[in-house]
């Protein structure tokens, strides 16, 4: 088993081209490294809205202690 | 790879644009300690998390097309020419992962692609990426404190990935299509770099609007101090040293530029036109001290409008810093230093625009003015090294300021802060804004303090009653 294509580092140097594993199957990994890239941005701004809802629920948009740095 | 020779150019190659790198990861730092410091305290970690998060943001989307944009967009497409083909720069190409440069595994790409790149994809790669980061964090800090993170990491990326690197495949590329015909120079990028982003901030914070209390009723501005002045400034020169590397990065460092017969080795700006590494250093450093001595006179010795002013030096004598004479580079530091103060605060006062750290008038307007006044400084020098291209002149530069600032850098800013201000999701709410951003976090503090205190007086209770 391989998933490279070096087996050896003794043959010639300059004979080598890609020395990622799984060459040829670089369409694949940019497609799934694109959905990560999109489902990121959905899932954060899910959790952004939450939190200031969330922090809209519990306190309205009162200050909180330490309000006397709040003008500065 | 064969040759000693060839070979120390090759790796002296991939080592220089190597070190510009981490020398430029140094504006990113810069730029989180300058932003949180102008914050105020209830929003330093949404503020420091903003600028952060772009880092990643921009980097994947720069590897997935923003590196293809610079190679296949140079002759517009279909302003001069179509796309170009530049499957080194594809996000699948065997070119953009690890590679000795031997025989290609594809078909795309040939040896000679192969033998050319393989050392080279990276580091270039990564030279530019810096630049997007830059132009990403430059909008970042003017709009602290009321844009909503989301919103700004989908701008960051229209900006990092997208429309500075159309600008730099147009005007900051020995053949594009804006330096074959208009004659554009812009070495070090006052407006591929600068004026696109201090535009494009403009755009947003038309949309965006004030921090809440920014103007008083009658319309005047309240001055909003730095809340750290000494993370502001040092998170200022620590930008000025990452700057040396983005003037570094900006440069070719070895290659032959003998036309016809002969050879003659030399770094080049990014046109491939010959410049020094020694001249770079003078012009640098000379449009620095014109800022900052501009900047300290002009402010009556503000610190942070002192060490803005000699950012603006550089900004504005950029796009010239190749060929200028130290003195000159002095000069025109000073003039766009003072253009960019006076024009931040007519600004501010006439259309009611609160740009939270003066990046528009640092980057933005400095950008502008230095792309125009390299029009005529060196208004017939060659823009690039091929004869059939058009020489540098006041028109073309003016045009190609025009380009950066108002129609890569403005009009994409203005146009993405509607399309997500109609989503409303541009900016916080308003109450989320006057409680703090940190609402959650500073509760949890809080919560935490006396959790803490609670705990402290049972282990007291304890240590009372064992006695």
């Amino acid at each position: 088993m391989a998933t490279g294509q070096v087996e050896s580092w003794a043959g010639t140097i300059a004979d080598i081209g890609p020395m990622y594993p799984f060459v040829g199957t670089e369409v694949i990994w940019v497609i799934v490294g694109v959905v990560f890239w999109l489902a990121w941005h959905v899932i954060q701004a899910r959790k952004e809205n939450r939190e200031w809802e969330e922090d809209l629920r519990k306190f309205g948009g009162k200050q909180l202690p330490g309000e006397e740095y709040y003008d500065h | 790879m064969d040759n000693e020779l060839a070979s120390l150019t090759v790796i002296f190659t991939e080592f220089y644009y190597w070190v510009t790198v981490p020398m430029m990861f140094l504006i990113h730092v810069g730029f989180c300690m300058y932003e949180v410091g102008a914050s105020r305290w209830r929003n330093h970690m949404h503020t420091l998390m903003k600028n952060t998060m772009l880092i990643p943001l921009v980097t994947v989307t720069f590897y997935f097309f923003g590196w293809w944009i610079y190679f296949a967009f140079p002759n517009g497409p279909w302003i001069i020419g179509d796309l170009l083909s530049a499957p080194w720069a594809e996000p699948w190409n065997e070119l953009m992962g690890t590679h000795m440069g031997g025989p290609p595994a594809g078909t795309d790409i040939t040896a000679e692609d192969t033998a050319y790149w393989a050392r080279i994809n990276g580091v270039f790669w990564a030279a530019f990426l810096l630049f997007s980061w830059t132009a990403a964090s430059i909008v970042s800090g003017s709009v602290i404190e009321r844009i909503r993170p989301t919103a700004f990491w989908i701008l960051a990326v229209l900006i990092g990935s997208f429309c500075w690197i159309i600008d730099a495949a147009w005007g900051w590329h020995p053949d594009g299509w804006m330096v074959q015909v208009l004659g554009y120079h812009d070495a070090y990028a006052s407006g591929v770099i600068h004026a696109i982003a201090g535009g494009f901030a403009l755009g947003i914070l038309i949309v965006l609007g004030p921090r809440i209390n920014k103007f008083r009723a009658d319309g005047t501005p309240r001055n909003i101090n730095p809340q750290n002045p000494w993370m502001v400034t040092l998170g200022l020169f620590i930008i000025y040293v990452g700057f040396w590397g983005f003037y570094v990065a900006c440069n070719v460092p070895i290659i032959d530029i003998q036309s016809g017969d002969g050879v003659f080795y030399s770094a080049t700006n990014i046109y491939l036109g010959p410049t020094t590494l020694s001249a770079i250093t003078f012009n640098f450093l000379m449009s620095l001290s014109g800022g900052l001595m501009m900047a300290y006179l002009v402010s009556n010795g503000d610190a942070f409008w002192t060490y803005s002013g000699g950012l603006a030096g550089i900004i504005t004598a950029s796009a010239g810093n190749d060929l200028y004479h130290p003195v000159q580079a002095m000069l025109i530091g000073a003039v766009g230093c003072w253009v960019a103060y006076k024009m931040h605060f007519w600004v501010e006062r006439k259309f009611k625009i609160d740009d939270a750290v003066g990046a528009v008038a640092v980057h933005g307007y400095a950008g502008f003015l230095g792309v125009v006044i390299a029009g005529f400084m060196l208004w017939g020098y060659p823009a690039s090294p091929n004869p059939d291209y058009a020489h540098i002149n006041p028109l073309g530069n003016f045009l190609g300021a025009i380009i950066m600032f108002g129609v890569l850098g403005f009009l994409p800013g203005y146009v993405g802060a509607r399309i997500l201000h109609g989503f409303g999701i541009l900016r916080v709410p308003k109450e989320i804004e006057l409680a703090g951003l940190d609402l959650g976090e500073i509760h949890n503090r809080a919560l935490d303090k006396q959790e803490l205190a609670e705990a402290r007086a049972e282990t007291e209770r304890e240590l009372t009653g064992a006695k």
